[in-house]
C-alpha cells in the first residue's frame, strides 16, 4: 500500500531526514497502520452526503482586531536568546537565494 | 493531601505554605528517583510562591481554594522561566517565555508551582515510555506504566509528590493515566479550558484538564482555570447551572463493554461500581454507539494530521535542537537535520501517517472521510444523550501494563485509548473516576457527559464517595 519511494517523499514534505533503517521501520509500520485505518471504507455508503466535522463545538466564528501586542525590550531579547544563532538582533539563517 | 485539607490547615495555621513546600520538595527529592515523575523541579519558584502565600495569611487576608497548594504542570504546558520539553530532545533546552494562561489563573490563586512533570513525547502515547528523557514508573508498581501521555502528572499525585497536577487530553491522556494510578481526572469539554500555551498535539482534540486525589478537588481546580480566554479564540465561558440531580439515568454503550478484549477482572470491579450506583438509584439504559467500531480509525487519521501541521515549528531556527551546523549545509539540509535528530520515534511515525494523510492524492481517501466519519459518531452521542444524563464505561480495556510490554508495536499500543478517544472526537467533557482495584492495581471508570455538562459529572462522580 505504500512504497519506500512514498515513504521517503512523505519524510522530505515533512522535513525529516530519516536513516535507512528508519525508512524501513516506518514503511512497515505505516502500512500496518494504514491497513487499520482504510477501515472506513467498510461504510462509504453510509457517508455519502454526510458532511464534515472540523470543530465540535463553534457557534459562532471568533473575530478580533489584528493588533500587535506591545512588549518591552527585554522581553525580545529573551525570545532571541533562545534562538541558536542570532545576528544584531536577528535570526541568521542559511541564504536562500544564490 | 486534598486541596481542602491544605486550605484548613494553612488557615488554621497548623503548618505555613512554606513548610508544606519544603516538605513536598523533600519529598520529591527521596522518592522522584525511583518514580521520575518529574522533569523539571523548580524550586524557587515554588518557595517563592509559598512565601507569598504566608505573607497574605500573615496580614489576615483571606486566601483563595489553591493558595500554597502543591500542584505539578505536565511539561506542555508553559511556565515562565522555567524548562518545557514536551517530553522531546528537540525542546530539551526550551525556557518558557511566557505563562500558559491556566497557569497565570493558577498563580492568581496561589498555587505552588513544585515542578513540570514527564509525559510522551508531544503527549503521543499511553504510557509515558516514549519520553525522550525516560520513562515514568507506576507508584503502585513500579515494573509498570503509569499511563500516559499525562503519567508523570498523575503519578506524581498517587504518590504524593503534589497535591494536584494539570494534564492535557487529546485521546485519553489525562483519563487513562489517572485510571492507572487510582487518582481522579478530568477532560472538559472542548473549549471550556484555554489552550494559550499549551504545546499543540491535535488543535481541534486538545484539552487541559485536572488530576487530583478527589472529584472535589478536579471541581476545585476546573473552576479555577476554565472559562474564556481572549487568547484562545475556540475558548467559552460554561453556560450550566449547578444543580442537584435527582432522576439519574446513566446509558451504558452495548459497544463499550466487550467481552473480547476486556480484561474480566477489571470489568467486575466496573460492574460493582454501576450496582452501587444503583443502589443510590441511578437508572441504567443500554445505549448503542454504533460507530464505536471506526472511532480508533478516525482518530488515527484526524489527530496525526493536525500533529504533523502543529509540530512543523520546531525546526531549530528561533528555539529548540539545533544539529551541528557545516558552512557546506543549505537551509533544506538544515530544517531535515534539525527536526530528523530533534524527535523521537513516535512523533515521527506520527508526523509521517499525518503528512501521508493529507498529502494530494490521498486527502479525499483519508482525511476527508474520516472527518465525515467524524459527523457519524457526533450523531451517535447526541441520540445517545437523548435518553441518558451521562454515559459509563470502562476507561481502558487493559489494567496498567508491564514497562515495555506495548512498545514495541505501536498499533497495539493505539488500542489503549479505544474507549477514551471519541470523547475528544465529539469535544464531550469526561472524567475518569477510581472505583476499585484488581490485586493492586487501580480501576478507573469513565463518565462522559453532554457539552459543557462537566458540572453534572462531577456530581455524578461525587456519589460514588469512593477513594481507593
Amino acid at each position: 500500500m505504500i512504497s519506500k519511494k512514498e515513504v521517503k517523499h512523505m519524510a522530505k514534505l515533512a522535513r525529516l531526514d530519516l536513516t535507512e533503517k528508519e525508512t524501513v521501520k516506518f514503511q512497515k509500520e505505516l502500512y500496518s497502520i494504514l491497513d487499520y485505518v482504510s477501515k472506513l471504507n467498510e461504510i462509504d455508503a453510509e457517508i455519502a452526503g454526510v458532511s464534515r466535522t472540523d470543530y465540535t463545538f463553534s457557534d459562532e466564528s471568533v473575530v478580533r482586531q489584528d493588533r500587535a501586542r506591545k512588549k518591552d525590550k527585554e522581553y525580545a531579547a529573551g525570545l532571541l536568546k533562545l534562538a541558536p544563532k542570532t545576528e544584531k538582533g536577528y535570526l541568521k539563517v542559511k541564504s536562500i537565494l544564490k | 493531601m486534598t486541596i481542602s485539607q491544605v486550605h484548613e490547615g494553612l488557615e488554621k495555621k497548623q503548618f505555613s505554605a512554606l513548610e508544606l513546600c519544603k516538605s513536598y520538595l523533600a519529598k520529591i527529592k527521596k522518592e522522584d528517583k525511583k518514580i521520575h515523575a518529574f522533569l523539571t523541579v523548580s524550586e524557587d519558584l515554588a518557595i517563592s510562591q509559598a512565601k507569598k502565600v504566608d505573607n497574605l495569611i500573615s496580614r489576615k487576608r483571606k486566601i483563595p481554594a489553591l493558595a500554597g497548594v502543591p500542584v505539578a504542570v505536565k511539561d506542555n504546558i508553559l511556565v515562565e522561566g522555567v524548562l518545557c520539553t514536551a517530553g522531546s530532545k528537540i525542546l530539551g533546552n526550551y525556557l518558557a517565555p511566557y505563562d500558559a494562561t491556566v497557569i497565570e489563573r493558577l498563580k492568581k490563586q496561589g498555587a505552588v508551582i513544585m515542578g513540570k512533570t514527564n509525559m510522551d513525547e508531544f503527549a503521543l502515547g499511553s504510557s509515558t515510555e516514549n519520553s525522550a528523557f525516560g520513562p515514568t514508573k507506576n507508584p503502585h508498581d513500579l515494573t509498570r506504566v503509569p499511563g500516559g501521555s499525562s503519567g508523570g502528572s498523575a503519578a506524581a499525585v498517587a504518590a504524593d509528590l503534589s497535591v494536584f497536577a494539570l494534564g492535557s487530553d487529546t485521546g485519553g491522556s489525562i483519563r487513562e493515566p489517572a485510571s492507572f494510578c487510582g487518582v481522579a481526572g478530568l477532560k472538559p469539554t472542548y473549549g471550556a479550558v484555554s489552550r494559550y500555551g499549551l504545546i499543540a498535539f491535535a488543535s481541534s482534540f486538545d484539552q487541559i484538564g485536572p488530576i487530583a486525589n478527589t472529584v472535589e478537588d478536579c471541581q476545585l481546580v476546573f473552576d479555577a482555570v476554565k472559562g474564556k480566554d481572549p487568547l484562545d479564540s475556540t475558548s467559552l465561558d460554561l453556560r450550566e447551572k449547578k444543580g442537584k440531580i435527582n432522576k439519574l439515568r446513566i446509558g451504558l454503550p452495548r459497544e463499550y463493554f466487550d467481552k473480547k478484549t476486556d480484561d474480566p477482572r477489571m470489568e467486575k470491579v466496573i460492574q460493582a461500581a454501576i450496582k452501587k450506583y444503583q443502589e443510590k438509584g441511578a437508572k441504567f439504559i443500554e445505549v448503542s454507539l454504533p460507530h464505536t467500531e471506526y472511532t480508533l480509525a478516525t482518530y488515527y487519521i484526524i489527530a496525526p494530521a493536525e500533529l504533523s501541521a502543529n509540530l512543523a515549528r520546531f525546526d531549530g531556527i528561533r528555539y529548540g535542537f539545533s544539529a551541528k551546523d557545516s558552512a557546506k549545509k543549505n537551509l533544506m539540509e538544515v530544517y531535515l537535520e534539525n527536526r530528523g535528530q530533534g524527535f523521537g520515534p513516535e512523533p515521527k511515525r506520527r508526523i509521517m501517517l499525518g503528512t501521508f494523510v493529507l498529502s494530494s492524492g490521498h486527502y479525499e481517501a483519508y482525511y476527508l472521510r474520516a472527518q465525515k466519519v467524524r459527523s457519524l459518531i457526533r450523531k451517535d452521542f447526541e441520540k445517545a444523550f437523548k435518553k441518558v444524563d451521562a454515559i459509563f464505561s470502562p476507561i481502558s480495556p487493559f489494567l496498567p501494563f508491564k514497562i515495555g510490554e506495548k512498545i514495541k508495536n505501536p498499533l497495539a499500543m493505539y488500542l489503549v485509548d479505544i474507549y477514551t478517544n471519541s470523547a475528544n472526537l465529539v469535544g464531550l467533557p469526561a472524567l475518569s473516576l477510581p472505583v476499585g482495584k484488581v490485586g493492586n492495581l487501580p480501576v478507573g471508570l469513565q463518565i462522559i457527559g453532554k457539552h459543557f455538562e462537566e458540572n453534572k459529572i462531577l456530581e455524578i462522580a461525587k456519589w460514588n464517595n469512593l477513594r481507593t
